[in-house]
């Protein structure tokens, strides 16, 4: 076997382009060389995740130049927020990035929660926290099978899936739906967690350590999956925090940072969990952090689980009638319980002015939510900090010294979801 | 944490526990670099513009949700028409800031203009602001002055106009590929 090339390693000088941080300018001396050739990679190539246009200035397999294109799946979420009610507005919540829905619906509704000032019962908050790692898990998932798939490790996506249909069984047994469950609701849950649900889910979280074991087993000594991973796509801590990265692109630089931890929202700080931390800033080392916090993410499913199974029978819902539907019941036997159901569906309920920005640990890294309410039913300004988007103001930066099949490892690895970039 | 250093400032808000500091456009980029390298706040997290184009000129009334429940007696309750508080100019821009130490605190840097007036690029002092900024000026029609690369980044090169705006209504743009086109 031939020995392994010296890797690079984590820089110190910043590498942030100057004077456009997110494009790459092929250098003075070789701008007009014949040898440079432009390449648009993508908007439809199946490994851009999604609809991501990268233009690439190539010397060789080197890349010299690049600019990221966003935009083409612009459609217009945060307008059409504006138009509807605030509890109809929590649908597209969802939809805006299409594998963390359950992350994405929770930061609407507690920015709107903030601005009620509504008490949600612990039972919702528990069932909240367990839905949200459980989503962690379904997108780390999804970016293991996808990233791996792309570097060649077909197998893997198999695997990565069978486990992700699981998860998605879960969902649909609590909402009815597999994807965009849509069951938060402002003041608590949309409906009781169903009979049925702890046993399917400890039986999931019995298996998914052993999963994980096992994606480890088929890639971690794999020479190819070394070779494609280490060392490359260096991002230091200064430039990642310079860039707004966050999440596992973060962590995966060495920047022990987790809001779940350093701020604690919903009961995050009634449970016990660690947060991975990897120094190297390649690749690979964003690649443990996803393997890690999965393996995390199963340990808190397990303690809410156990919390779970003490409050039922307690409620899952604020019983706040001005903001909460009322039960399905009620509305054959009481004229009020019918007016306030009327009124909530038709008109909405009315959310007292002001602006909040509120932020959570998405499974892909800092997800703010910025609302402003004019004390109307409808909001006046939605405006979502989407992770993803930021992640790909570390393209040029990352693949300042990377060849064109790099370009392939470090666009998955940042973990982006177009949905949530074009919104 | 005191905020009286900052410079430009006019204006310090405290509501839903979030600390709002308005200051003068012009001396922006001065008291993001400040807020950076004086009180730690190293990681931009969002920008966002907000248009508030006739805000306030429509009165709100009914039943506002409390934490306390009903209260009837809270102004715009039982059907009285209040209107929102005015503000400044038409559009503000928000800096939501956040410094990764102990406690995770956050603020809220926030400066007022009107249409067709610019703000100072905070790309300098943030790397992070360059894609923000293009998303503000595409969507929202803001001018960032000194931005490296102000170009439109959601919609078409070639798009007319600024969706997120308030006067741009929704469903108005043309629909291509029908028959009569």
């Amino acid at each position: 076997m031939a020995i392994a090339p010296e890797k690079p390693t984590i820089y110190t000088e910043s590498r942030i382009p100057h004077p456009i941080p997110t494009v790459l300018e092929v250098p003075p001396e070789l701008r007009d060389s014949d040898d440079i050739l432009t390449v648009n990679f993508g908007p439809n190539h199946p490994s851009t995740h999604g609809v991501l246009r990268l233009v690439v200035d190539l010397d060789g397999e080197r890349v010299v130049g690049l600019k990221a294109v966003v935009g083409y799946l612009h459609t217009g979420f945060e307008k059409n927020m504006e138009q509807k009610t605030w509890w109809k507005a929590i649908t597209y919540s969802p939809r805006i990035d299409y594998l963390s829905f359950q992350n994405n619906e929770l930061v609407f509704v507690l920015a709107i929660e903030k601005l009620l000032g509504l008490e949600v019962p612990p039972k919702a908050t528990w069932m909240r926290m367990l839905l949200c790692e459980l989503n962690r898990i379904h997108s780390h998932l999804v970016w293991l099978g996808t990233a791996a798939l792309e570097l060649g490790a077909i197998s893997m996506f198999w695997y990565c899936f069978r486990e992700r249909d699981l998860v998605l069984d879960l969902f649909e047994l609590v909402a009815g739906y597999r994807m965009h469950t849509r069951y938060f609701q402002t003041g608590g849950l949309a409906e009781d967690i169903p009979p049925g649900f702890f046993p399917e889910c400890r039986t999931f979280v019995e298996r998914m350590p052993k999963a994980v074991d096992e994606y480890e087993q088929l890639v971690d000594q794999n020479a190819i999956w070394l070779e494609r991973t280490k060392g490359v796509g260096l991002l230091s801590a200064a430039d990642a925090i310079a860039l707004g990265q966050s999440g596992p692109v973060l962590r995966g630089s060495g920047v022990d940072w987790d809001l779940r931890r350093e701020q604690p929202y919903l009961l995050y700080d009634h449970v016990d969990f660690a947060v991975p931390v990897y120094p190297n800033g390649d690749v690979w080392d964003r690649y443990k952090v996803h393997m890690d916090e999965m393996r995390e993410s199963t340990r808190i499913v397990v303690q809410c689980l156990r919390r779970l199974e003490r409050l039922e029978g307690e409620p899952w819902t604020s019983d706040d009638r001005k903001v909460v539907l009322p039960p399905r019941e009620e509305l054959h036997t009481s004229m009020e319980s019918l007016i306030h159901h009327f009124k909530i569906v038709t008109e909405g309920y009315r959310v007292p002015e002001g602006e909040v920005y509120v932020t959570i640990e998405s499974p892909r890294g800092e997800l703010g939510c910025y609302v402003v309410s004019d004390g109307g039913p409808k909001p006046w300004r939605v405006k979502f900090r989407a992770p993803s988007f930021v992640a790909l103001e570390a393209t040029a930066t990352c693949m300042s010294d990377a060849l064109v099949a790099d370009m392939i490892a470090i666009v998955g690895s940042l973990d982006t979801v177009m949905g949530e970039v074009d919104r | 944490m005191t905020w009286d250093d900052v410079p430009g400032l006019v204006e310090t808000r405290v509501a839903y526990e979030e600390t709002t500091l308005v200051v003068e456009p012009e001396r922006l980029v001065e008291a993001a670099e400040h807020l950076r390298d004086e009180l730690g706040f190293d990681f931009l997290s969002d920008l966002t513009p907000a248009d508030y184009l006739d805000w306030g000129t429509r009165g709100v009334a009914g039943y506002i949700g409390t934490a306390a429940g009903r209260d009837l007696n809270a102004p715009g309750a039982a059907g009285y028409e209040r209107t929102p508080q005015p503000k400044p100019k038409r559009f503000s821009v928000s800096y939501h800031l956040l410094a990764l130490r102990e406690g995770a605190p956050r603020v809220r840097l926030q400066v007022w203009v009107d249409d067709g007036e610019a703000v100072p690029s905070v790309v300098s002092v943030w790397p992070t602001a360059d894609w923000h900024e293009r998303e503000a000026w595409d969507l929202m029609g803001i001018r960032f002055e000194g931005h490296p690369n102000l170009v439109r980044i959601l919609m078409d090169d070639d798009w007319e106009g600024f969706p997120l705006r308030k006067d741009y209504p929704i469903g108005g743009e043309p629909v291509r590929f029908s028959p009569e086109q």
